[in-house]
């Protein structure tokens, strides 16, 4: 199968600083090189400060790139000026993190999800789709005459879902969507996610800090730190056996209610540096346990070690085992 | 409706009224001189009932020319806001949603522009253009766009960075469409709150131009040109000053309380949005 | 017992933000308060310091510390407490600390005020603390501005606040949620070093059920302000019975929304959303029934 959507060597970086300050460059997205099926899910994981926001905004043009190329269906769409990229917008859309910030709070519900249709001059009656795009969401199709403040975080949640799906497009990207519903909503929402995927034949690109979340619903993950993705794998191999030391890190420090009473998440030291001050060498080696000599030289490139897994780490071949010690009440 | 609002509108709705039916609420002219019976009293110190607030100092009937001024007040007041609201709304979503150079070249245009005492500029500006009530609206406008620009500007930076801003441009909406749809309607109740408070400020600049003689013509009655040609007389006849004064202070105050109190209900940095 | 909730009920206008709640503390146990957001699980934790912020207000019920009900005390009895026997971690570290002050002096207020030392004396015992929770330069720390510390150090500070006058009871209102993953993980280290050290009994507000399995010795668990299931942190885990805490526990997706209670309520809180909903669901608030050692469910099941 092609790929939906190929990117290479993709980098954000901006300029900070000028006249009174030192000027200085931060490296959100810092060479990021990835690839989406079409109707799959490629997860996106990281921490604050990795840059999994920015390269989702950057894929959709939002962001301008740096260096790259962002290739969507055979096409580079990276050099494209915004009017060019217009028409190209009807097949890639975006669910944002905040579903209280992402609707015009002065327009009904029935204008939010029928601006697309309007904007792309769709033909067809706009009332009637956007209550069907409603009903497909899981809401009334009555919800078209109300205020996206007349709604909970999780059914604004389904209107910006709504929205992005109006044009069929074939690639959504999902940022952080579900981290500000709670426990029993997100579920709902993921359900209905998978459900779409399969209806509308969507791919998606599946943004989120939350690795339990992204265990349900994606394909493939990639694991992001300082901009740079550190590991990608099919999901289920990622999760019973990482390689990169982050993301073992990662995975470790989720406390799950299934082991308790062994819960040892790893230390790390330090906190994440800035995208500004990015560290020579392996970009992880100051709070990595197991680094090296070699760590502190070379940066490591993301190799294939298997077929579908790459790692970007100098001691993928061996890993030595992480120390740890228990943590319980 | 806070008290703040109630005021407003009350003082609003009255000077609206005053304006609108001058004609019919004054049986007499504004400008007949009645050089027998200058200077004559309010009936409450005296005065007779056929000039209810008394004479000023060519005979002509106070009431009249007060009311007849409210006219004047209220166009300005609503043409000049208009235009500068037309004029500076414009500058300041082009100048907050571009941002960088357009930004950095609008607003240092604003700064120089208002860095520049208003009063002064308008008294120049009146200079050059010469009296008239269009001009007086001409020359407001000039000095008083920038307000609008800075704030709408001011406002805009923070709304471009809302997520809904975002979703239209992935939508694949331009740039003019995103500020005419998105953000224009977001701004509606910040500027109707500049709005009145600009033309609390539109009546004080008009009064003041035409107190120094440089507003409209001298057939209009104006309370800036009351004020000036009471002033003379202050101590035989206090009230063909103090009148108009009183008038201009109430419509300014007026609108002042119309602006605070649109603000209290509007502003959505003062409300806490029961959604959230 | 150390501390006794009967009966708590807390009103925020018109709005019943927690409804007859009551729970018990031991000396040194730690309590899981579970809940999604608006279940009214902060607003147990604010009361317990007689803190519901404006214009919310303790109703009804008794709140007893220490063999001593805190409702009826003045609010400089009040002060005498807070932050000396009865300590909070909060959940936003950046907003809890005054931006305009640097950390030194803002973390020895309790010190000054409980403990009577002076800012020098405790710096010392701010620095000795900090050091032990692997700050690696605190006195370098106490130097700064909260917004030169990152989100994981800001908590670590706010930790530190928190134990410095030795608290017999220590409330943690989601004191992990605001940060990533990997920050968690090493605060919820350190939080479980501490309690283990100084045996202090804490009230742990959370929405994850994953630090409640690790970190508490009983949950309770809140639903639209009211208290629909508590027991022992491995009977919750392992056998919920509480229709809500099931779906919780077993990660089940459920339609519809918490409602928010408007009076005392005449139903269960939770029948329109609930899988299991007889007829007598929607007219009568189900009563508390224990239904096992320390187990106790609101629920018309039982």
């Amino acid at each position: 199968m092609p790929a939906l959507l190929e990117v290479q060597n993709l980098k954000t970086h901006y300029r900070l600083g000028g006249w009174l300050s030192r000027r200085r460059i931060l490296r959100a997205v810092d060479g990021v090189d990835l690839t989406l099926k079409s109707q799959q899910t490629l997860a996106v994981v990281g921490e604050s400060g990795s840059g999994k926001t920015t390269l989702g905004r950057t894929i959709l043009r939002l962001l301008e790139p740096t260096e790259g190329r962002i290739v969507l269906d055979g096409q580079d769409i990276s050099r494209l000026s915004q009017p060019r990229l217009r028409p190209l917008r009807r097949r890639m859309q975006i669910v944002f993190q905040h579903p209280y910030a992402s609707l015009n709070p002065r327009k009904r519900v029935g204008q939010i999800v029928a601006q697309p249709l309007r904007i792309h001059q769709v033909p067809g009656d706009h009332r009637r789709q956007v209550a069907e795009l409603l009903e497909r969401v899981g809401l009334p199709a009555s919800a078209a005459d109300h205020y996206p403040h007349e709604f909970s975080g999780g059914q604004r949640q389904r209107i910006a879902i709504a929205r992005a799906l109006a044009l069929r497009p074939d690639l959504i990207v999902l940022d952080e969507i579900t981290s500000g519903l709670d426990a029993t909503v997100k579920l709902r929402v993921l359900a209905l996610l998978r459900e779409l995927q399969a209806d509308f034949r969507l791919a998606y690109l599946f943004i989120s800090h939350d690795l339990s979340v992204v265990r349900s619903l994606s394909d493939r993950v990639a694991v992001m730190y300082l901009g740079r993705i550190v590991e990608e794998a099919p999901t289920e191999m990622l999760f019973e056996r990482p390689l990169h030391p982050y993301t073992q890190v990662l995975k470790a420090s989720i406390p799950e209610p299934a082991n308790r009473g062994s819960w040892n998440p790893p230390v790390l030291v330090g906190d994440a540096p800035s995208p500004v001050n990015i560290p020579p060498g392996c970009r992880f080696h100051p709070r990595c346990p197991l680094a090296q000599a070699v760590c502190r030289e070379a940066e490591p490139e993301l190799r294939e070690l298997a077929p579908g897994r790459r790692v970007a780490c100098h001691l993928a071949e061996a890993p030595p085992v992480l120390a740890r010690d228990d943590v319980s009440a | 409706m806070n008290s703040k609002l109630l005021g407003g509108v009350v003082i609003g709705l009255l000077l609206c009224l005053a304006a609108l039916l001058a004609p019919w609420l004054t049986p007499r002219d504004p400008n007949r001189q009645d050089l027998s019976a200058i200077r004559r009293p309010p009936v409450w110190m005296g005065g007779a009932w056929d000039h209810p607030l008394g004479t000023d100092s060519l005979g002509r009937d106070l009431l009249s020319r007060l009311l007849w001024s409210a006219r004047v007040a209220v166009v300005v007041a609503i043409g000049a806001t208009l235009c500068a609201a037309v004029i500076g709304t414009p500058v300041g979503l082009v100048s907050g949603y571009f941002r960088g150079r357009v930004d950095t070249i609008l607003m240092r245009v604003v700064d120089v522009w208002m860095s520049i005492p208003a009063v002064l500029l308008a008294i120049a500006l009146m200079a050059v253009l010469g009296v008239g009530l269009l001009k007086v609206i001409l020359a407001i406008v000039l000095v008083d766009w920038t307000r609008f620009a800075r704030v709408i500007r001011g406002e805009v930076l923070a709304l471009r960075e809302r997520e809904f801003v975002e979703a239209s441009r992935a939508i694949g909406l331009g740039p003019f469409r995103i500020m005419a749809e998105e953000l224009l309607p977001n701004l509606v109740p910040l500027l109707i709150v500049l709005a009145s408070l600009e033309m609390a400020i539109a009546v004080g600049v008009e009064a003041l131009l035409s107190f120094v003689g440089l507003g409209v013509e001298a057939a209009v009655p104006s309370w800036g040109s009351m004020i000036a040609e009471g002033r003379g007389y202050l101590l035989v006849g206090w009230w063909g000053m103090t009148l108009p004064m009183l008038a201009l202070v109430v419509t300014v105050v007026g609108f002042n309380l119309l602006g605070e109190g649109l603000r209290e209900r509007l502003d959505p940095r003062l409300r806490t949005e029961a959604a959230r | 017992m150390l501390l006794q909730v009967k009966d708590l009920t807390v009103r925020y206008g018109e709005h019943v933000a927690v409804w007859d709640a009551g729970f018990t503390l031991g000396e040194g146990e730690v309590l899981g308060l579970v809940g999604e957001s608006g279940a009214g699980k902060s607003t147990v934790g604010r009361a317990l310091l007689r803190l519901v912020p404006e214009p919310g207000r303790i109703v009804s019920g008794a709140i007893t510390f220490k063999g001593r009900d805190l409702l009826p005390l003045s609010e400089a009895e009040l002060r005498a407490l807070r932050g000396a026997e009865i300590a909070l971690i909060p959940q936003d570290p950046l907003a809890a600390l005054n931006p305009a002050f640097r950390i030194g002096l803002q973390a020895t207020d309790a010190l000054a005020l409980h403990r009577g030392l002076s800012r020098r004396e405790g710096q010392g015992v701010m620095a000795r603390l900090l050091a032990r929770m692997g700050i690696p330069d605190p006195e370098d720390a106490l130097r700064r501005y909260p917004h030169e510390l990152s989100g994981g150090m800001r908590q670590r500070v706010l930790i530190a606040i928190a134990f410095s006058c030795g608290p017999s009871l220590l409330i943690a209102d989601e004191p992990t949620t605001s940060l990533d993953v990997t920050t968690q993980a090493q605060i919820l280290r350190l939080l479980a070093g501490l309690r283990s050290e100084t045996g202090v009994a804490t009230c742990f507000i959370t929405h994850d059920l994953g630090i409640v399995a690790h970190l508490t010795h009983r949950v309770a668990i809140l639903y639209a302000g009211c208290l629909v299931e508590q027991a022992p942190t491995e009977t919750i885990l392992a056998a919920p019975r509480h229709p809500y805490t099931r779906a919780l526990v077993r990660s089940l997706p459920l339609d519809g929304l918490m409602p928010a209670l408007r009076e005392s309520p005449r139903a269960c809180p939770f029948s329109h959303r609930c899988p299991e909903r007889m007829a007598i669901c929607d007219t009568a608030h189900p009563p508390v029934k224990t239904v096992g050692a320390g187990h106790q469910v609101a629920c018309h099941l039982y």
